[in-house]
């Protein structure tokens, strides 16, 4: 290793062009940068001077390195500089590349196929012919060298695979060969056959740090995963729980940590625990070390995670039993180191808890549903279990007619029709001895079950004799008759045991027997259960397939396995029993590519081999940094250039103008607001929309009546009336809004009501006009108008009203008025209730109103038919008739003025009554 | 009929109002800054203003008798106005090519500025009653409001010259009247002080006003740049310009400097206006300055 990383050059004759970079120099010392050209009127002053320094006039050395800089920078990058360059291949011979392509090599495949493609390109430029051969897949027979190309078209193609390669012979080698060896570091991969025929090979083996994972164990209340490491920790090492989530997408399901401990030489053994409720270790598919690749990183799960959920139905009888008399105790004593129980005395709530088997012991009260919901659940591949007892034997020959049983005949959830009564033997009042059992047949399930001795049958339930019942019968006693009948239902079975789940008729249920009986009905599920007894005879066919990579694939059509083979691939899997999961009768089962006791260690190479490990540094171009370290000079130079020129500081402004500037216009006025802007320039009022065009032109022309004579009698001078759309509009702007009600106007929405409210409390008013003259009033009734006016009203913030009395500051603003009509007459007009406190002070004709105006005023009188006028001013609605509805009009406006003056100066008229006071007081 | 007479009717307006050429409208607008008075000689002569009443004297015609101050005693008064004569002032601003630089469009060319003056000058000595004209002798010098119009057309149409600088032509200016003279004074000065020398000989008194662009004051350039006079004839290049700031500037304030010796020895009066400040305020000095030297 030296000191200095190793360049190379891919095209190194371009750097002959750095040897025109004298000329180069040269022709930029003659050519000085381009003068800026000025007008300037005073060069009659100029003519004659002299620079202080006239050598400018050569472009400066420093712009001149600058440039060579620049163009080096570019033919040097031109040139395909490689940092790290790749090793090539010695001699002229033929090349043989070995690639251990077994379960280990799949972790860092990609790099593997690197050194092999760094091999390739080096013996193509040599022209030596190249044998590639991977150990792993089934053989290829004997070596074949083709050119280096005709591999290279192969190798994106190249996989490894899961299993450990087997040992391979690769036949006669010319004699100058040479052979390069592509280690995965790994003892044990079947290559000591290859290395007793390989003279010296090179050795590369990537250093990649390699984990494995074995088989999942189950103890019944954690998983346990055990992994192996060959090479430096790794930080975060991971191990995730990967199956379906409920909607069937694959997901991660859990993580746990891998925690090591250092065994010898870089090994170290370790185990990931997951503690997962039972619903989620279901689900589970397989387990990987998270951000590992690698058959080996790769652990899958079988059925021996997936405890079995059963379901047991008590009986439901008030009786007290003693336990051991439980028909269910016997059950739950079996099942419960195998499967989660789920107990309860409602069918319902069994079923809805989805369990894999329910068992019924003796004869349940199921009604009519819960049987056809039990049928439907047997139909998608549920297992009923059932127990004879009492009351089924008392039940049965229901098809007896004569008897007038209980109908069984008719149970869709029996396997075989039974006879009334069932039979006792061996008991006190029989002949007979207790019935041994056969040994189970062949096609049972449970064929290969020993038979203890000492288990007898004194009592059971007998069969109806039929033609399907030698092929239902399962297990039968010593003289043939059936114990344990099997129907298939749909997807699902019924099987009846014809005893009593407790040892009232056999002593069956304290054998071990019945709980292997159990066991194997419910294909579960003790870990390891590996026996290769248990799997000779039957048949496997393969689900999904590791690959190399860990990935894992459907197996689409392949042929299924015997169950001996599997056995034996348990320990070793092999190209015809890889890694995977394999499907057999009622259960599954998984092969791992790490067997269970396998020990990870790392390859011992016969001394006197020299091993590479990986190359440290990977080849790295160095042509983009100094492309864009050339053009980062090509900017400076152009500054540098400017700045000669004088002409840094205008470039430097232009570029400035041609960056956008960002929006000055953030708080661009919108449309809306140059009108509310508008608003702001004078006293406005505004009309809020009836919803109705006609009574909303009504009402502005009104505003505009009234502005008017506010302009021409006071000192109020407004500008031109505007629609308000409370919706929108920011009401701020307005000191008084104008709001006629008809029964279709639309209600504010919730943003506008907060609006409002707003307003009315910032001391703006609104005048609501029903325009309907409260007709309804002579009745006592409302009219629609002011149905709908109360509807808007509801969400705002208005006090509690009264009439306008007689002293209110409406009646004397400006004028003094007695009366507040508009277009009609008469109407009330309701104003903010004056304070029940307020007194009518000594001598004075007004109470003491000194505080608040009333921020809304409530009539029907149609006052802005009243005040409206057209666009010369004449007046365009009629009111009234002749000089008597003039005088009308003229009160109405008068109304107007004071509820403006109301509005702007608030209740000031009302501190008229202290002048005679205040008069008093300076008098003195 | 009345679409003719009203199309008639606006062009005629139109012809109205374009016969106030901006330059003059820019002028009045400048001149009215400054208050306009009449050059009185401090003594009785022809003239508005009122200047003493003296007791009727032996020879005095009996029609100038002031019979209102008469008629308060028993002398006879006649009423003497303040002597006020015109004088004939003659304007020359340099058509030069140079007179053109602006170094910022927003700042106008020197033309404009000196352009501008001039006619503010002539409208401003013409409400006061002076008479008016330019040096160059195609306008002579008149008085009254119809002469600022003709000064207007004439100082807003300059005639094209290709020379950098125009010599100053005083052959038309009227023997003892006084002369304005616009320019930047940056070419040769040999044709001015010729044309002041004979000034000199004919009485002729006058103001030397120098109109300069900010630049010209300032040099602020730098780097290798070619600088070329407004009429291209000459040219000039320096590989760094900022090493030329200090002799020119140099140059600049001799140059001033001579001019205000030329100035003071034909007892003219002279000064340095630039275009980057405001028109006024050299409005202001020329009133100044021409009022100070007519007493």
């Amino acid at each position: 290793m030296t000191l200095f990383p190793a360049i190379g050059f891919t095209t190194p004759a371009l750097l002959l062009a750095l040897l025109a970079l004298p000329v180069l120099w040269w022709l930029l010392r003659a050519v000085p940068p381009a003068p800026v050209r000025r007008h300037f009127a005073g060069i009659a002053l100029l003519l004659g001077l002299r620079e202080k320094d006239p050598e400018s006039q050569r472009t400066p050395w420093w712009l001149l390195m600058l440039r060579m800089a620049i163009l080096s920078a570019l033919i040097v990058a031109f040139a395909g500089p490689v940092l790290n360059p790749a090793t090539r291949t010695q001699g002229n011979g033929p090349l043989l590349v070995v690639m251990d392509a077994g379960w280990a090599a799949g972790r860092d495949w990609p790099r593997r196929i690197d050194h092999v493609a760094a091999l390739l390109d080096s013996a193509r430029t040599d022209g030596r012919p190249v044998a590639l051969r991977l150990l792993g897949p089934a053989s290829a027979g004997p070596l074949v060298f083709h050119p280096a190309d005709y591999w290279q078209e192969r190798l994106p193609g190249l996989t490894p695979v899961a299993w450990s390669p087997p040992s391979e012979d690769l036949g006669a080698l010319p004699d100058d060969v040479e052979v390069v060896w592509i280690s995965d570091g790994v003892a044990g991969q079947g290559r000591e056959g290859v290395l007793a025929q390989v003279p010296a090979p090179r050795i590369i083996q990537p250093d990649t740090p390699l984990v494995v994972l074995s088989a999942p164990l189950f103890d019944g209340q954690q998983v346990r995963v055990p992994a192996q490491r060959l090479g430096p920790p790794r930080a975060g090492e991971t191990v995730v729980a990967i199956g379906r989530d409920p909607a069937g997408v694959e997901r991660v399901l859990a993580r746990a940590p891998l925690s090591f401990v250092p065994v010898e030489d870089g090994r170290a053994t370790g185990e990931a625990l997951f503690d997962v409720p039972p619903e989620l270790r279901n689900r589970i598919v397989r387990f990987e070390v998270e951000g590992l690749r690698g058959a080996g990183a790769v652990s899958l799960a079988d059925d021996g995670l997936q405890r079995r959920k059963v379901g047991l139905l008590s009986i439901r009888q008030g009786s007290e039993e003693l336990a051991l008399l439980s028909p269910l105790h016997y059950l739950r004593q079996a099942l419960e180191p195998t499967a989660d129980l789920v107990e309860s005395a409602v069918l319902d709530d069994l079923l809805l808890a989805g369990p894999d088997v329910i068992v019924l012991p003796d004869l349940p009260q199921v009604t009519p549903a819960e049987s056809d919901a039990l049928v439907s659940w047997l139909n998608a591949g549920g297992l009923l279990l059932r127990f004879a007892g009492p009351r089924l034997a008392g039940a049965g020959a229901g098809n007896d007619a004569a008897l007038g049983g209980g109908g069984l005949a008719d149970d869709p959830l029996l396997p075989v029709r039974l006879r009334a009564g069932g039979r006792t033997v061996g008991g006190a009042m029989s002949w007979g001895d207790p019935r041994g059992l056969a040994p189970f047949a062949e096609g049972s399930p449970f064929v290969g079950l020993p038979v203890p001795e000492d288990v007898g049958i004194r009592a059971q339930v007998l069969a109806q004799p039929s033609p399907e019942l030698a092929e239902r019968t399962i297990a039968a006693l010593a003289d043939g008759t059936p114990l344990v009948t099997r129907r298939q239902q749909g997807a699902g079975q019924i099987v009846l045991f014809h005893v009593t789940a407790n040892a009232d008729w056999s002593n069956l249920p304290l054998s071990g027997l019945f709980v292997q009986m159990l066991d194997r009905l419910l294909g579960s599920t003790r870990m390891n259960r590996v026996a290769a007894a248990e799997l000779v005879g039957t048949m496997w066919q393969p689900q999904a397939l590791l690959d190399g990579f860990g990935d894992l694939r459907d197996a689409d059509d392949r042929a299924a396995v015997r169950g001996e083979d599997l056995a034996l691939a348990m320990a070793q899997p092999g190209p015809d029993t890889p890694p995977g999961l394999y499907d057999g009768p009622g259960q599954r089962r998984a092969i791992n590519a790490i067997p269970a006791d396998y020990v990870l260690t790392p390859e011992a190479w016969p001394t006197g081999l020299q091993v590479e490990t990986d190359q440290p540094s990977p080849e790295v171009s160095l042509a983009p940094p100094l492309l864009v370290a050339a053009l980062l000079l090509l900017a400076a130079d152009a500054a540098a250039t400017l700045a000669l020129g004088g002409r840094l500081l205008a470039a430097m402004v232009l570029a400035m103008a041609l960056v956008p500037a960002p929006r000055a216009g953030a708080q661009a006025l919108l449309p809306g607001d140059a009108r509310l802007l508008q608003a702001t320039e004078r006293v406005v009022l505004g009309a809020v929309s009836s919803g109705n065009a006609q009574v909303d032109a009504v009402a502005l022309e009104g505003l505009r009546g009234l502005s008017n004579a506010l302009t021409l009698r006071s000192s109020v001078e407004p500008g031109q009336p505007m629609a308000v759309d409370p919706e929108t509009d920011d009401l701020s702007v307005f000191p008084f809004l104008y709001w006629p009600v008809l029964p279709e106007s639309p209600l504010p929405g919730a943003e506008a009501v907060a609006r409002i409210n707003r307003y009315l409390r910032s001391g703006g008013m609104i005048l609501f006009d029903t325009r309907d003259a409260d007709t309804a009033a002579l009745t006592g009734a409302t009219t629609a108008a002011a149905r709908r006016l109360r509807q808007i009203a509801a969400g705002l913030d208005i006090p509690m009203l009264e009439p306008v009395p007689a002293d209110h500051v409406l009646t004397r603003t400006y004028y003094l008025l007695g009366d507040f009509p508009g277009r009609y007459q008469g109407g009330t007009v309701w104003v903010e209730a004056a304070p029940a406190d307020a007194e009518q002070a000594e001598g004075m004709p007004f109470r003491m109103l000194n505080d608040g105006v009333s921020p809304v005023v409530i009539g029907a009188n149609d006052w802005a038919s009243a005040w409206a006028v057209d666009e010369r001013g004449a007046p365009s609605v009629p009111v009234g008739r002749g000089s008597t509805g003039e005088r009308q009009r003229e009160i109405a406006l008068r109304f107007g003025i004071n509820l403006i003056m109301y509005v702007l100066s608030g209740n000031y008229k009302s501190d008229q009554v202290h002048v005679p006071a205040l008069l008093e007081r300076l008098g003195q | 009929m009345s679409a003719t007479r009203s199309t008639d009717l606006r062009s005629a307006a139109e012809a109205l109002s374009g016969a106030l050429p901006p330059l003059l409208v820019a002028a009045d607008h400048l001149a009215n800054s400054v208050l306009p008075g009449a050059h009185g000689r401090r003594r009785t002569g022809p003239g508005t203003e009122f200047w003493q009443f003296r007791p009727l004297a032996a020879g005095d015609p009996v029609a100038r008798v002031d019979w209102r101050r008469s008629g308060r005693g028993d002398d006879l008064f006649i009423r003497e106005t303040e002597w006020q004569a015109a004088r004939a002032v003659s304007i020359w601003v340099d058509g030069g090519a140079a007179m053109s630089f602006a170094s910022k469009a927003a700042l106008g060319s020197k033309a404009d500025r000196a352009r501008l003056l001039a006619m503010a000058l002539a409208l401003v000595l013409l409400r006061g009653g002076e008479r008016v004209g330019l040096a160059d002798g195609t306008t002579p010098p008149g008085a009254g409001r119809s002469q600022a119009h003709i000064l207007a057309q004439a100082l807003g149409d300059p005639a094209g010259v290709g020379a950098e600088h125009v010599a100053p032509d005083l052959g038309a200016a009227p023997t003892g009247g006084h002369v304005v003279l616009f320019s930047d004074f940056l070419g040769d000065l040999g044709p001015v002080e010729a044309a002041l020398a004979q000034a000199a000989h004919r009485a002729i008194r006058g103001i030397i006003v120098q109109v300069l662009d900010p630049v010209e004051e300032s040099f602020p350039f730098d780097g290798r740049t070619r600088f070329e006079s407004l009429s291209g004839h000459l040219d000039f290049e320096t590989q760094r310009a900022s090493d030329l700031r200090e002799a020119y500037l140099g140059r600049l304030a001799a140059r001033k400097a001579r001019l205000a010796g030329l100035a003071a020895q034909a007892g003219w009066h002279a000064t340095t206006l630039h275009t980057d400040r405001t028109a006024a305020e050299g409005l202001l000095w020329l009133y100044q300055a021409l009022g100070g030297g007519a007493r």
